[in-house]
């Protein structure tokens, strides 16, 4: 428990931008909501593998297959430097594991819609690490020192990424008529959860305050939704396709993007494991985890006899000195 | 995309397919024979991405999958410019039928367990040591080239999956069982990499292949001993699979070209 003056001195720092740094003391709730979140980022970026490594053997070229090939593994390395991030705060990386498997712990609900055209691919470069990159940008200036840290690493290979998906798209939108439908129902496809994936409204986002307060969150919900709309209406002409939204409209008063209303509905439901792909892909992550069991047990097996290998010898040596 | 109707070229390859990549001598074959066997085992390593027992390792086999379809796409390259006629690394990798193929049968083999994956990328990594390390000499310059930059992604390779064999091998009770069985799915595979087929005779290559054998046995063994996996029996002569360098592959291959292939079939003369 921090003391009220030790509150008072955390709040001044945050408001001083000064980074939070893992020995620093901090109020448990910060520890906490920076746990959740940042686990919850790196759980995405795992299952995030999953719906695109769904079209690594079948990639239509061989440059294409070496792009979305090296693009999975980046998002594998930021599962990683966000789990060592979240291990700064004191938990494990076989925890977090297990909380993602019991179901415990969340991921990006995005990852729960199937990739089912090559299309796709290009989609979720474009629309789902547009979105993600949004979403980054504003925490790189997060309050947790570790995570902020992590994020610029991140980030830069998301704008790659991102722009990797537009041209996959943009050579699309050039192709066949085939081609070209293939696009646009991808785009049709992804573009609305893609707009889920900034969470609920400002209205009805439980987390929001005490996070923009301690600087753990930069930017709400609406705000890098509206973003994200204002991009992707732009950059959506250049491809000659359509954002499937009849209420997309610039709106000359307020210099934004006007647009309609999400299916909070299906938003709700996803969230809570009744997506199309909920079910596959925590089973997926789990038969990985499962059958890995026997490797990861050789290793530690073989590391430990070095270990004692090494001891013994050291001890023998020492002896014959 | 091409449509191929050449008459320059010998009876190395049989017209097979609809689709007949002209081959006109044994070097283009010998370099489709590298690109293919490359690409194979690229393929066949990428389906763990996102599976991996461990997020490094995951990272760690994308690594050698991308490193491998770089090889693979370079000696394509190369033979699609000797080819001419309008080839591309796609129309060699996308529009060849399965007994066109010349890769040997080791890559294609499934992935089975981490250990066997593991055992197979072992077993040919020490092979291709040895063979980019007298390609790296070809007065062929493309092919010195190419072989001298991937010389120093297998020099990694070969270390990896070394390190692994012998984890695995001295683990568990369980790893090392697994380790067992694997060398009994892949030890016959093992013989074809050192018999050479027609594209493969010292004219063409600059070297003697079954001169590689004995170094590659003297290495793998004694990684397999301290491993604890060694056995007298792998020196003596055990019945050994071939024909995949000759397109007479196993069942897995269509099936993978299926997967490999699809879209290019599908939607043909489509750019990506
Ligand atoms: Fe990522
Ligand atoms: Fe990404």
């Amino acid at each position: 428990m921090l003391t009220h003056d030790t509150a008072f001195l955390f709040q001044q720092k945050i408001d001083n931008e000064i980074k939070i740094e893992p020995k620093d003391p901090m109020p448990q709730a910060y520890r906490k909501t920076n746990i959740r979140q940042i686990s919850q980022h790196a759980h995405s970026e795992i299952v995030g593998m999953l719906p695109e490594a769904n079209w690594i053997s079948r990639a239509p070229s061989l440059k294409r297959k070496a792009i979305l090939l090296a693009k999975v593994q980046d998002e594998a390395g930021h599962g990683l430097y966000l789990y060592a991030a979240a291990e700064t705060l004191g938990i494990h990386r076989d925890e977090m594991i297990n909380d993602l498997h019991s179901g415990t712990a969340k991921y990006s609900s995005i990852f729960n819609y199937p990739t089912l055209t090559w299309a796709d691919i290009g989609a979720i470069g474009w629309l789902v690490d547009g979105a993600a990159i949004l979403n980054q940008v504003a925490l790189c200036r997060t309050s947790y020192g570790p995570y902020a840290r992590a994020l610029v690493r991140i980030c830069k290979e998301e704008s790659f990424h991102q722009r990797q998906g537009f041209d996959a798209l943009l050579v699309l939108s050039k192709g066949t008529l085939q081609q070209k439908e293939m696009c646009q129902d991808a785009i049709n496809r992804w573009w609305w959860p893609s707009l889920m994936m900034f969470g609920p409204r400002d209205s009805e986002s439980t987390n929001n305050d005490q996070s923009i307060k301690w600087k753990i969150k930069r930017k709400t919900n609406d705000e890098l939704r509206q973003s994200f709309v204002n991009m992707a209406a732009e950059q959506v002409k250049v491809l000659g396709m359509t954002l499937p939204d009849a209420a997309l409209k610039w709106n000359e008063e307020s210099k934004q993007y006007n647009f309609g209303e999400i299916n909070w509905e299906e938003f709700w439901n996803v969230v809570k494991g009744k997506g199309p792909c909920n079910k596959q892909r925590l089973e997926a992550r789990k038969k990985a985890h499962e059958e890995g069991t026997w490797v990861r047990e050789a290793a530690i097996a073989y590391a430990e006899k070095k270990r004692l290998f090494t001891d013994t010898f050291k001890k023998g040596a020492l002896e014959i000195a | 995309m091409q449509d191929s109707k050449t008459t320059n070229n010998e009876k190395s390859s049989k017209p097979l397919g609809s689709l007949q990549i002209p081959i006109s001598g044994g070097r283009e074959a010998f370099l489709l024979h590298l690109a293919d066997n490359a690409l194979l085992l690229a393929q066949r390593n990428s389906e763990w991405c996102g599976h991996g027992p461990v997020l490094e390792q995951d990272i760690a086999i994308t690594n050698i999958s991308l490193d491998l379809l770089g090889q693979a796409r370079n000696f394509y390259h190369y033979a699609a410019q000797l080819t001419g006629d309008g080839a591309t690394e796609n129309t060699l990798a996308y529009l060849r039928s399965e007994r066109e193929f010349k890769n040997c049968l080791l890559v294609e083999q499934p992935n089975g367990d981490w250990g066997q994956t593991i055992l197979r990328q072992f077993l040919f990594s020490h092979y291709q040591y040895l063979l980019y390390g007298q390609l790296q000499y070809s007065n062929d310059e493309p092919v010195a080239a190419i072989a001298a930059k991937a010389l120093k992604e297998v020099t990694y390779h070969v270390r990896w999956s070394s390190e692994w064999v012998i984890r695995l091998g001295d683990g568990t009770k369980e790893s090392h069982e697994r380790m067992l069985k694997a060398i009994d799915q892949l030890w016959t595979f093992t013989g074809e990499l050192f018999v050479p087929v027609a594209y493969e005779k010292e004219t063409i290559i600059g070297f003697d292949l079954p001169s590689l054998q004995q170094p590659w046995f003297e290495k793998v063994s004694a990684v397999l001993k301290e491993a604890t996996l060694w056995s007298p029996n792998f020196g003596e002569a055990v019945f050994m699979q071939t024909g995949g360098k000759q397109g007479i592959h196993s069942e897995h291959l269509g099936y993978i070209l299926a997967e490999l292939q699809y879209l290019q079939r599908a939607y043909p003369g489509a750019e990506w």
